[in-house]
């Protein structure tokens, strides 16, 4: 920095094409370092949340027996709180699934850990709705959480991701 | 023209040099803002607790926490472990009351927000908690019915403005618990159902009076959060707000290549859950495996959020409904603590394994297998700049 400055001053008074060298130089460096980023930015890993898991909502299950619903009770995702969700099962043909068994797992697959707490169904809210109390997002990221379903339609298994 | 140039040219020089304010991506500002403390949320009412916000519960049970005769010899308080100048903890690898524990003493700042409590979560709430070291014979060692005595001798007055009327003593031994010696467990038993509740009640009150004091311990700003405070508002940081090029780079691996945000994360630096992280077992000690041994503890605990001494409704205990019971990942598994103003308190984790935050990172890049159950720590390619880097931003959170 200082030599720079030094510089300035020796050159004082040289005329204007000098200073258009310089104003060339400084458009140079400037180019070489905008490669340089390039160069970084490019090559930098890239982590599997940047392609990003598929976090759609409703799903058809794993052997197409159901099409299943998750969301937030209360419409938002708090971190570090017991949370409710609602699944919803509907039949192929759009029925509503009743009196469905279900357990559910999960974990982070990027950290290789399970759940903080283990969430249970509730509550039966009619039309096919699970009550799905028990849920604690710990920190942000990669989750999974996987349903086993099992109802007179038989038996199936969906898999959500939920992105924090 | 030459303003032109010379601007330019600083700046160039200022890049190259790595000088100027710290560029952190977008991603970074907001995990680093989410660490700060101006995040922390107001504390929550503790339903279970109808005391916990009552100002003469809080007074009472500030001094109950003070005062060594809670205990059997009347040498050991809950600040003996646990000293208001030392960070409510005591500097010790194990804690030491009338005898010599298998655990570290917990620092206590924030500790209300807590949904578990001890390195291995074995109780479920900040009163009931309070319980346990009152009667362990190697932390206070009294037994139940001499505490309620003692509460009727020395605080019955105060006892009764804040719970309502103490119960009917007379034909209550001075010394009966359903988890002391032989003799205080025959004495226990012979009292009758209503005598044992009564006494249940009193003990409860303690714990709920200790609670509510404990819910004014809070922890303080630090250095970090100055600079996170600086860093989210864009303004330039300022005196020890400033941090060093050795600080920046730890704070970006803790948040990023050694992935230590993962557990200690929000505000508090902690998420709350139970780890595996591959802490060696001290040999002297009988077996410890934290978490996966505690599980049945709290489901039998007579205090615990489902039991009758509970205040409110059962909503509140989610926790306790919904808690992992067994999984692999319990063994050996120890509650995330706080990383605030941990530089200045060593030794380190659930046994005081660790007597400097170097041998802690030290412990985190090799990340050794655990003596039972699987760690989550996987091993990091840190330098020595890298791991004295983290070490210093560590520091940061307790200046
Ligand atoms: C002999 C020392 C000692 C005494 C006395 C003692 N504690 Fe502790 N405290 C400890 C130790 C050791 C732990 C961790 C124990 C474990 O995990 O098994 C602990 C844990 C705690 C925790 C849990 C903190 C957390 O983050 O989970 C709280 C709260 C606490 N003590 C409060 C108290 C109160 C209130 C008293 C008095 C009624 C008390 N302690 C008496 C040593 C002591
Ligand atoms: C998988 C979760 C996890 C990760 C990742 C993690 N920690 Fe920890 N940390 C814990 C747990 C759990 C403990 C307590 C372990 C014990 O006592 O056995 C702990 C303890 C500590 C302690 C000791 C605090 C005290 O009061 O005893 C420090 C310091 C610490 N961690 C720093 C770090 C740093 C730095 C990183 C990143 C290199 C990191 N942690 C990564 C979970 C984690």
């Amino acid at each position: 920095m200082r030599s720079a400055r030094r510089n300035v001053v020796r050159r004082r008074g040289t005329g204007l094409a000098s200073i258009w060298r310089y104003v060339l130089a400084g458009v140079g460096l400037a180019a070489l370092l905008a490669g340089v980023l390039a160069i970084v930015y490019l090559t930098a890993p890239q982590s599997a949340q940047l392609a990003g898991p598929d976090v759609a909502r409703t799903k058809k299950t794993d052997n197409g027996l159901y099409v299943a619903n998750f969301v937030p009770e209360r419409g938002v995702v708090r971190q570090g709180e017991l949370e409710s969700w609602l699944l919803t099962l509907k039949t192929k043909t759009g029925d509503a699934v009743e009196g469905a068994a279900i357990a559910i797992s999960g974990g982070m697959p990027q950290h290789n850990h399970g759940l903080p707490t283990s969430p249970q169904v509730t509550d039966y809210l009619g039309e096919g709705r699970y009550r799905i109390e028990g849920l604690k997002f710990t920190m942000s990221g990669w989750w999974q959480l996987r349903f086993a379903i099992s109802s007179g339609a038989g038996s199936d298994t969906v898999l959500f991701n939920v992105v924090l | 023209m030459r303003r032109l140039f010379c601007s330019l040219a600083l700046t160039v020089a200022a890049i190259v040099a790595g000088c100027g304010k710290p560029d952190f991506s977008d991603a970074e500002k907001k995990t680093i803002a989410s660490l700060a403390l101006n995040t922390l949320p107001p504390l929550k009412p503790d339903t279970t607790n109808r005391f916990a916000d009552v100002p003469a519960a809080a007074a009472l049970g500030s001094t109950l926490f003070f005062d060594a005769g809670m205990s059997r010899d009347g040498t050991v308080s809950c600040s003996t472990c646990h000293k208001i100048d030392r960070q409510f903890q005591d500097d010790l690898p194990q804690a030491v009351g009338v005898g010599r524990t298998n655990r570290r003493s917990m620092p206590l700042a924030g500790v209300a927000r807590d949904p578990w409590f001890f390195w291995d979560g074995r109780r479920d709430s900040l009163w009931a908690q309070a319980l346990t070291p009152l009667e362990n014979p190697l932390e206070q060692a009294g037994n139940r019915t001499a505490y309620a005595h003692y509460m009727k001798a020395r605080f019955g007055e105060r006892y009764e403005r804040i719970f309502g009327p103490l119960p009917d003593f007379s034909g209550i031994p001075q010394n009966a618990s359903p988890l002391g010696t032989d003799a205080e467990r025959a004495a226990w038993n012979a009292m009758s159902d209503t005598q044992r509740d009564a006494i249940n009640r009193v003990y409860a009150n303690i714990g709920k009076a200790i609670a509510a004091f404990e819910r004014s311990i809070e922890p303080a700003p630090t250095r970090f959060d100055r600079f996170a405070l600086d860093l989210a508002t864009g303004a330039e940081p300022k005196g020890d707000a400033a941090f060093s090029r050795e600080e920046i780079l730890g704070l970006k691996l803790f948040i990023g290549k050694a992935n230590c945000v993962t557990c200690h994360n929000g505000p508090r630096f902690t998420d709350n859950g139970f780890h595996n992280t591959g802490v060696p077992p001290v040999a002297d000690l009988p077996p410890d495996r934290g978490r996966v041994d505690a599980v049945a503890q709290v489901e039998a605990d007579p205090f615990n959020c489902f039991g009758a001494y509970r205040d409110g409704d059962v909503s509140a205990c989610g926790e306790l409904r919904f808690m992992v019971k067994d999984a692999p990942e319990l063994v050996r598994a120890y509650k995330t603590p706080s990383l605030r103003g941990a530089a200045t308190r060593p030794p380190y984790m659930h046994a005081g394994q660790f007597s400097s935050l170097d041998e802690v990172v030290v412990h985190y890049a090799k990340a050794a297998p655990s003596v039972e159950g699987t760690s989550e720590i996987h091993p990091l390619e840190l330098s020595d700049r890298e791991r004295a880097a983290l070490v210093a931003f560590l520091k940061t959170l307790a200046e």
